[in-house]
């Protein structure tokens, strides 16, 4: 037990220093099994949007900053596709509870993006989510170039600004 | 343990030359990862009961978790260590430690991928399989062995695991579990017939089997009969043994129908003879049935859903029962909703494996942008009903060598049948709307029933229902575009168990760093006027893009928190809590 304290002492902050230090190094999108809101297969390689911007939210019909972030980027997604060409995708991480429930809410909500279904979590574990919402913004290679955890009111402004820095070639932040 | 300190090594080994390299060699080499920490600091209540002795003198508790994940074209592995040091009030006593229960290296070539190591899977909707993980709920009974996929033509995906599953930290032992081995087939005719390729209606069908062996023990009951040789009483002892299986099956087929904005999915499974601890060693089989209805079109969403489960509690421990629930092989989720706010969520429902019937229907409406009601923005509707019920069971004689149920067939009932009792019921309604570009707000209405002797107790009666009704006020104020102040409302008003409460919560966002929070929960209601207790928190939160940290102080009330129909008890504590979560 002891030996593997040590280890992970040792592997733990060695690998962290490593990713601060390269934390703007992009990292490619994980490939993963999605299934679509009607139930038909979907791996992640297949997220498109031809060399624009795209971003994505893990969010869960029981959560209420989730809720209330896609309610509010929602309103502005017409705005930021004519300035920006970005493309959302929502990953809901419903399990199968709520995972049938998710196609009705999205439609009864009214929202326009994307939205696939992570059942068991597969995508959320590889993409190291904690807890929705999370967001990540990826480039047109569809690296990943920036995320975020939580939503306060008002974050949305940052999203769109991190995607025009994208676009602009700037640094993202 | 040498598995794992070997693998760790070899993780370390793969990763720190490319850690070392620049990025252009190791060509999307990558290592990611998260950590979370949560800390607490208790002190005494002596209101609430908690002292010293009541805290076993821990004055701190810790959970805290730290997942590597490498990957590099087609090849991954990542490991997760856990510490429990000790672990927070309402984690169970034997998570105590610190060690790595989760590791594993992943491999893909062309349409086969192969997971060696700790995994998760889930068969159709899980009723048959599921291994999952919840932090907060402490739950994670992940599999250890091999985990395959494997695609021979588009539209086809087969799947085949074997393994042991995660019982806190005991490592495996023959006979302090079983071994789990599961199949599944899954088909989307559309992709494999081209004749379909084209068509509007989709249909995808799947069937699974899973099978769990394990070394029984042995159970044995005495029979005393006496008889009489010349007027002389003699007494003759029978010794009977209650034949466990050693192999459970259990078997599951499902469909997936949809067109357009309407689908239908339904699953059936049944499991062979599993007499075990939480269906009181009855021979009966296991049976559930669960189907969803789905429709709908832009504005409007209609949801149907139902099922019907018996006898279907699947561990991979025949004596294992109780909470925290592990080793469960499969997964029967609750049919209510999952509330976002407190008051809403104090009664939740927790599924009852050994029989239940529930039914859940929503409709989510938009009222459009521009119309009198809809206003500037639109209002959205949401009417959520849920109900579970028993089912008819009509109990056999009891055996006379257990003078028992156990080793019988328990009862009899007929598929699909409801009973008459009720476990929960709740209907409730919500309103989001947005006023204007600074307001906007959440209203809500929830009336509940709760049936607290069976989801608590298991005591099958409706001696104990509480009924509940619930009203929120959720209030958003943005007075800048970053920031803005939220105001929750809440109130509950019960007659029964611990009566009335209120609950008012007042945020102040600076978006996207900040937070500051306060709260009180007053159960003013409680037919006990010592615990009419005002349950206060402060708290405040940093959050710095992936990095985020949040410190609360205050009282915590008791209470159940449930996950997907998964429940843990949080018992009631005061003090300090401190949340560290970064991804990287």
């Amino acid at each position: 037990m002891k030996k593997i304290i040590l280890l992970v002492l040792v592997v733990v902050p060695f690998t962290t220093l490593w990713a601060q230090g390269g934390s703007k190094a992009l990292f490619k999108l994980p490939e993963a099994n999605l299934q679509t809101m009607d139930g038909k297969p979907f791996n992640t390689k297949n997220l498109q949007n031809d060399g624009k911007p795209i971003l994505l939210t893990f969010w869960a019909t029981w959560c209420k900053p989730c809720m209330k972030e896609h309610d509010a980027i929602n309103d502005l997604y017409d705005e930021w596709i004519e300035e920006t060409g970005v493309k959302i995708y929502a990953i809901s991480i419903d399990d199968t509870r709520s995972a049938k429930r998710v196609m009705p809410t999205v439609n009864g909500k009214g929202w326009e993006f994307d939205v696939l279904l992570d059942t068991n979590g597969d995508f959320k574990r590889l993409m190291n989510v904690n807890i929705p919402p999370h967001v990540f913004v990826l480039n047109g290679k569809k690296e990943v170039v920036w995320q975020h955890v939580g939503y306060l009111d008002g974050d949305e402004a940052k999203y769109i600004d991190v995607i025009r820095n994208v676009l602009a070639g700037k640094p993202v932040e | 343990m040498k598995s794992i300190i070997y693998f760790s090594i070899f993780l370390l080994c793969i990763t720190g030359p490319f850690v070392a390299l620049s990025q252009g060699i190791t060509e999307g080499a990558k290592v990611t990862g998260n950590i979370q920490i949560d800390g607490q600091y208790y002190t005494e209540n002596e209101t609430l009961g908690i002292t010293d002795s009541s805290l076993n003198y821990r004055k701190t508790g810790m959970n805290g978790f730290a997942n590597l994940l490498y990957t590099n074209g087609n090849f991954s592995a990542g490991m997760r260590m856990e510490s429990y040091l000790n672990p927070m009030l309402g984690f169970d006593s034997r998570y105590e430690g610190v060690g790595v229960p989760y590791w594993f290296a992943r491999y893909k070539t062309g349409s086969f991928e192969m997971t060696a190591g700790h995994f998760y899977e889930q068969f159709g909707s899980g009723l048959v399989l599921r291994s999952w993980e919840n932090w907060a709920l402490g739950y994670d009974n992940n599999l250890y062995g091999f985990n395959t996929s494997f695609s021979p033509i588009d539209g086809i995906t087969l799947k085949g695991l074997i393994g042991i599953q995660r019982y806190f930290w005991e490592p495996y032992e023959i006979g302090n579990r079983g071994i789990v081995k599961g199949f599944d087939a899954d088909f989307d005719l559309n992709e494999i017939f081209e004749k379909m390729a084209d068509c509007q209606t989709r249909i995808d069908i799947g069937g699974s089997f899973v099978s769990k062996y394990e070394k029984v023990p042995k159970v044995t009951y005495v029979v005393d009969s006496k008889y009489f040789i010349d007027s002389v009483e003699w007494n003759k002892q029978t010794v009977y043994e209650l034949k466990l299986p050693n192999n459970v099956g259990s078997w599951a087929a499902r469909v997936n129908i949809s067109n357009g904005g309407l689908n239908f999915y339904s699953e059936y499974a049944e499991k062979s003879n599993d007499p075990n601890a939480t269906n009181g060693q009855i021979y009966k089989k296991g049976t559930a049935l669960y189907s969803s209805l789905a429709y709908s079109t832009k504005g409007l969403g209609v949801f149907l859903s139902t099922k019907w489960i018996d006898n279907m509690s699947f561990k991979s421990k025949i004596t294992e029962t109780g909470t925290p629930p592990m080793l469960d092989i499969n997964y029967l989720p609750a049919i209510s909703k999952e509330h976002q706010y407190s008051l809403a969520a104090l009664y939740p429902y927790a599924t009852q494996p050994n029989g239940e019937f529930g039914f859940q229907g929503q409709i989510d409406y938009k009222i459009r942008k521009g119309t009198t009601l809809g206003g500037k923005y639109g209002t959205s509707l949401t009417l959520n009903y849920s109900l579970a019920k028993s089912i008819k069971k009509d109990t056999v004689a009891i055996s006379p060598i257990t003078n028992s149920w156990v080793g019988t067939q328990g009862y009899k009932t007929n598929f699909l049948s409801i009973g008459d009792l009720k476990y929960y019921t709740d209907v409730n309604f919500l309103i989001d709307k947005k006023f204007s570009n600074k307001w906007k707000g959440t209203f809500g209405y929830f009336n509940q029933s709760y049936n607290k002797n069976v989801i608590e107790e298991g005591i099958y009666n409706e001696n104990n229902m509480v009924k509940a009704n619930i009203a929120v006020v959720d209030l958003t104020y943005r007075f800048t575009p970053s920031k803005s102040f939220r105001l929750e409302t809440q109130g509950l008003w019960t007659k029964e168990d611990k009566g009335d409460w209120l609950s008012m919560l007042l945020e102040y966002n600076i978006s996207p760093t900040w937070f500051f929070a306060i709260s009180d929960e007053y159960n003013y209601g409680n037919p006990s006027d010592d615990l009419k207790i005002h349950y206060y928190n402060v708290a405040m939160g940093y959050t710095q893009n992936t990095t985020r940290f949040a410190l609360r102080y205050g009282l915590q009330r008791e209470g159940l928190l449930c996950v997907g129909g998964v429940c843990r008890y949080v018992p009631a504590s005061t003090g300090l809590t401190l949340t560290i979560t970064s991804t990287f």
